[in-house]
């Protein structure tokens, strides 16, 4: 009993889940509207994209990686996606957006995996380069513009919503949108395969020892070329989620948002020197910072000092975790 | 005699045109203990690399059991029943004592999926193989080193295994871890095991080996049986040159001490320490693991803060609390672990040797004078014997002995009065232990004052004028070397 309370407490999640109450709480004396249904379904909607992301990018970390290129890749991918169904003016179901989508999406996590896999480049270095790559792809290639009307397929998928709620003062309604479906799906395929496969195990590993994996018999180059194949995947999937709520394709509005995901997955305690790290972490870390974000006009904080918190968020959060880690070791 | 469990005959092998083995003939017979000894870079890896498949031979072919190979493939050598254990012992620090167990055959399975009863099920048999009592859901990072090797040990038996190489296992483990792997591998040979050693551990090679090869330069210099060996003859194999052993000693001409301590502690650490050390004398505290002599050594050096007590230097009380201070009294400090707190491996080593001195070597505004840079390394390349062909390369380029010259170049060219060191010689080879004794006893002949903190009871007698004995944070013997050998020591410390 004793020993599985230490554990507890050496663990990161307790705390972030602590944290993450507190903060609810505080909304909710000075708001009174946090836990209201409408709220709580706005949260959740707002998690979907971030929280696609964050998986994509645990993967990476835990496999001693890390990636920067997710936003560009999504990017591209919803570009591309979306300008080719209206260029052939597509009047279907949003299935083929789906393919399309993970189609790009698998060929552009390929070409990180590999040059990190097969040509054992760091990381950071290839994707910073893979990110460039695909901006200026959809720039220049595709000649990216904003995209106000999207195919209807994908438009009519975007407002569907599982059930709205209701602000029973206010009055003012939110509706649970089926993205959030995807997101689920991918959460739980994700744990299990971490949990439960030999290829999940086998990122940890590497990400422990990429020598002694390999001394083990693991295939670290094949494992390392599927976990970018699969980020892409999931990236795409984050970038077509993001163009169908928002019912319009803005190609620029997703860069730059690697730097908050990153830190959410820190700060849910996953080791940025790879092998450690919970999925049940990374996305109470993501949901802390959508929170952040999304809530902190609530208690009257001005949305341009919202990065100050996220940033103060971080560092704090980080902290702790990385003073945990050097008091374990004394 | 039994028929050889493996044999390698005239194997040669070269990287970019470097000779690494040149005619090496090697064999082990089932359930012998077999030592492969030779300094860094005299092909020991080189050999193991190739009898594990890593490497595939130039020329020369391998026996297992009869079987001819001229190459084989790691799998090929798993199949044979060899195992190797690395000195990193090839484990995952992140993840838990069963999956550490457990992996490797589950690949060899080829299993897809994860049974975690399944996986129990082969940590249990394989911890039983050597009676390793451990938590099996535990953090391997959060083990000792010896358990980690018990681990990889265990691991390594999960296989039909015939022969485990172990690359220099007792490198990071205390007396007592030390002994314990020695008899986990007596009983390994008697079930038939072989086990082939890698040391350069003199007394280890002694200790536990039937049959032992020594290399040197990528040749096999002497094999046999290890009955047949002496110290001297396993130095002179070794290294190829002949050693004098200078007992040091210090005759006390009345100057008064440079440096002294009078009662100091830190709690839960040691306390009540006295010594003094006297400008040309080289004093030497040994003790177990956890008997305070790390700490006492990093105290003396400002990295921890004394509790009680004073240190004098030059007959003045002095505040030791940063290794700054420290250095402006003129100390230094030759670290224990050399790798992570005492170089800047992947820096060059130029700039290595002359990192402590850098404000002397500055110019206005912190500017480096360069031409004074470079004499003052070219002077200490030269009085150290630092071997390497170019002071720009990076200091993990050198070996061992190498490294620690550098470490010792880059305190002597700040005119220290007191040179602290940790465990001068750990991971060291003999000739270079050698040439490391000699200059600090030259030192100290020069009217520096040595404090030589080690666990190396050979090292500190033969090196020491006084030697102190610390046990459970206390001083339990100090004594004079002369009236000291290794056994009254040993008691002390036990």
């Amino acid at each position: 009993m004793r020993g599985s309370f230490r554990k507890l407490t050496r663990r990161n999640e307790p705390y972030i889940f602590l944290v993450l109450l507190a903060l609810a709480i505080l909304i909710e004396i000075r708001s009174g509207q946090f836990f209201s249904p409408n709220n709580l379904v706005d949260i959740a909607s707002a998690l979907i994209v971030p929280g696609l992301l964050a998986i994509g990018a645990f993967m990476v970390i835990v496999s001693g990686g890390i990636d920067v290129s997710f936003p560009a890749l999504a990017s591209l991918t919803f570009y591309a996606t979306t300008k080719s169904l209206l260029d052939i003016n597509y009047q279907g179901g949003v299935w083929l957006a789906f393919v399309v989508s993970i189609l790009t999406g698998a060929l552009l996590g390929a070409f990180n995996g590999l040059f990190i896999g097969y040509f054992k480049l760091p990381t950071l270095i290839v994707t910073l380069g893979s990110s460039s790559v695909f901006k200026g792809l959809m720039q220049g290639a595709l000649n990216s513009r904003q995209l106000t009307t999207i195919p209807v397929g994908m438009r009519e998928w975007g407002k569907r919503a599982l059930f709205v709620a209701r602000n029973p003062v206010s009055g003012l309604t939110s509706r649970m949108p089926v993205a959030f479906l995807v997101f689920l799906f991918v959460l739980i395929f994700v744990y299990f395969l971490l949990r439960f496969t030999m290829f999940g195990r086998g990122i940890y590993a590497i990400g422990g020892s990429e020598t002694s994996a390999l001394r083990a018999g693991f295939r670290v180059v094949r494992t390392k070329v599927l976990l970018y194949v699969m980020v892409g995947i999931i990236a795409s999937l984050a970038g077509l989620i993001r163009v169908c709520m928002m019912q319009q394709a803005h190609p620029t509005n997703m860069l730059g948002m690697e730097m908050n995901i990153i830190a959410g997955v820190v700060l849910g305690g996953t080791a940025i020197t790879g092998g450690k790290g919970t999925l049940l972490g990374c996305m109470l870390g993501t949901l802390l910072i959508v929170i952040v974000e999304n809530s902190l006009i609530l208690i009257g904080v001005p949305t341009s000092y919202k990065s100050v918190f996220t940033g103060a968020l971080i560092i704090i959060g980080t902290g702790v975790s990385a003073y945990q880690s050097r008091g374990g070791r004394r | 005699m039994a028929e050889s469990l493996l044999k390698a005959v005239n194997i040669y092998k070269s990287f970019v045109g470097v000779e690494a083995l040149k005619n090496v003939t090697f064999e082990i017979k089932p359930g012998e203990i077999h030592c492969l000894a030779g300094e860094n870079g005299s092909g020991k890896s080189t050999l193991i690399k190739i009898i594990s498949g890593v490497y595939t031979p130039d020329a020369g072919y391998m026996e297992f059991e009869g079987r001819r190979y001229h190459k084989i493939s790691p799998i090929d050598a798993i199949k044979n029943g060899i195992q190797v254990i690395y000195q990193d012992f090839s484990i995952f620090p992140n993840l838990t004592v069963m999956e550490n167990l457990a992996f490797n055959s589950e690949l060899a399975d080829r299993r897809k999926m994860v049974s975690r009863r399944r996986m129990r099920q082969i940590a249990e048999e394989a911890i039983a193989k050597i009676d390793f009592q451990v938590d099996l859901d535990a953090i391997v990072g959060d083990l000792s080193v010896a358990e980690k090797q018990m681990i990889a040990i265990s691991r390594a038996l999960l296989f039909n295994t015939k022969l485990i190489i172990m690359d220099e296992p007792t490198t990071a483990l205390t007396k007592r871890e030390v002994s314990n792997l020695f008899r986990i591998i007596l009983r390994l040979q008697e079930r038939g095991i072989a086990i082939l050693f890698v040391s350069h551990k003199l007394n280890e090679v002694f200790e536990i080996s039937q049959n032992f090869t020594i290399l040197r330069s990528g040749e096999r210099v002497a094999s046999g049986s290890t009955k047949e060996l002496d110290a001297k003859k396993f130095t002179y194999y070794m290294t190829g040159r002949e050693f004098q052993e200078y007992r040091f000693e210090w005759h006390d001409k009345g100057v008064a001490p440079l440096f002294s301590v009078n009662n100091i502690g830190i709690k839960e650490a040691f306390s009540d320490v006295s010594f003094s050390v006297h400008p040309g004398e080289i004093v030497g505290v040994t003790g177990l693991l956890d008997s305070g002599r790390s700490e006492l050594a990093l105290a003396l050096f400002g990295m921890r803060t004394i509790e009680e007590g004073q240190i004098k230097v030059k007959g003045k009380v002095v505040k030791i609390t940063s290794p700054r201070r420290a250095i402006r009294h003129k100390i230094g400090y030759l670290p224990e672990d050399r790798l992570s707190e005492g170089l800047f491996m992947s820096q060059s080593i130029a700039d290595n040797v002359i990192i402590s001195e850098i404000d002397r070597l500055s110019k206005v505004l912190g500017i480096v004078d360069r031409s004074k840079k470079s004499s003052e390394i070219k002077h200490w390349v030269k009085e150290l014997a630092i071997a390497t062909p170019n002071v720009t390369n990076a200091c993990q380029t050198l070996s061992g002995g190498n490294q620690q010259r550098v470490v010792l170049a880059k305190w002597l060219a700040c005119n220290l009065d007191i040179l602290i060191l940790n465990g001068p010689t750990v991971g060291v080879d003999i000739g270079s232990k050698h040439d490391i004794h000699r200059i600090l006893q030259n030192l100290a002949a020069e009217g520096m004052g040595l404090i030589i903190i080690s666990d190396d009871l050979p090292e500190v007698v033969q090196n020491c004028s006084r030697i102190l004995v610390l046990k459970g944070g206390r001083i339990v013997a100090d004594m004079p070397s002369s009236e000291s050998d290794e056994k009254t020591i040993l008691s002390y410390m036990l």
